[in-house]
């Protein structure tokens, strides 16, 4: 018996409101030292390290919107049948640098959802695509996050 | 760099990496991410039943980049495609190896293999990235 709902699925499709943030050399600082990064254009903030727009696009949310565990709540994700997530990853495409003083423009959609079955019971598979584009519309990079819910 | 020059097996610099508080602290904060099980130990073992504070996945996702993106430094090549996923959790204190192997050879397209390897060399954070020869 699948546990996704045909009511559930109408979600894949879904748009979030398009968020827009100023890249600055000091998030880009932060960023790199605690990564760990070893390039010097990166510690002194001139250029972004590949996986920065994770951090800039993060969403800022107050302290009341998160969950008891801390964890802030994705309002594009409808309320799925299986709550504990498993292994999630990431699938990037690059079209050039992030630079201090871009202005980028995120774009996520809630791309598809479906179900396995696993070891131990079914699993949920969903994905969101964003797309991060500059001033000018052209794209910076195009990154698809999948979860696996249990 | 040139294609021609490379070979599929061709291993990349491994570098070793643990992760304490400070680091987890600072990587969290500039997500601003306030999930307890990376700051809250408590929490993390009594309720979440982890053995310790969990390394941020994105953070190991973070360092498999570095493998890819410190071997092209200075090279005419570019990083065009990057992915990982999270399949073990790591913990702070947690001794760390990071690395990489050529996978393919495409004409300028070259694929690497990345991981983060945990302390008994099991591949925890597994990766992909493309790199194009210009």
């Amino acid at each position: 018996m699948s546990v996704l709902t045909p009511e559930l699925l109408t979600n894949i499709g879904k748009e979030a409101e398009p968020k827009t943030e100023v890249v600055t050399r000091r998030d880009i600082r932060k960023y790199s030292i605690a990564t760990g990064q070893t390039l010097k254009r990166y510690l002194d903030g001139d250029e972004a390290p590949p996986l920065y727009h994770v951090a800039l696009f993060w969403d800022v949310v107050e302290m009341d919107e998160l969950s008891p565990d801390g964890v802030s709540i994705d309002r594009l994700l409808p309320k799925f049948p299986l709550e504990r997530a498993m292994a999630g990853g990431l699938d990037i495409e690059y079209h050039g640098k992030i630079k201090a003083g871009d202005v980028l423009t995120a774009n996520r959609t809630l791309t598809d959802i479906y179900e396995k079955e696993g070891r131990s019971g079914p699993l949920i598979f969903y994905e969101v695509v964003m797309e991060v584009t500059r001033e000018d519309g052209s794209i910076a990079v195009r990154e698809k996050t999948t979860r696996i819910l249990r | 760099m040139k294609p021609g020059e490379l070979s599929v097996g061709d291993t990349l610099p491994e570098r070793e990496l643990v992760c304490d508080n400070v680091q987890l602290f600072f990587y969290n904060a500039a997500l601003w991410n306030a999930h307890r099980i990376h700051y809250d130990l408590p929490y993390a073992t009594d309720v979440e039943g982890y053995p310790g504070l969990v390394v941020a996945g994105p953070l190991m996702g973070d360092w498999i980049a570095q493998v890819v993106d410190e071997w092209i430094e200075g090279e005419n090549a570019e990083l065009v495609r990057f992915e990982y996923s999270n399949r073990q959790a790591a913990y702070t204190g947690d001794k760390l190896t990071t690395g990489g192997e050529i996978a393919a050879i495409d004409g300028n397209d070259v694929t690497v293999d990345l991981y983060v390897k945990n302390a008994d060399g099991e591949v925890i954070t597994p990766g992909k990235a493309v790199v194009r020869i210009n």
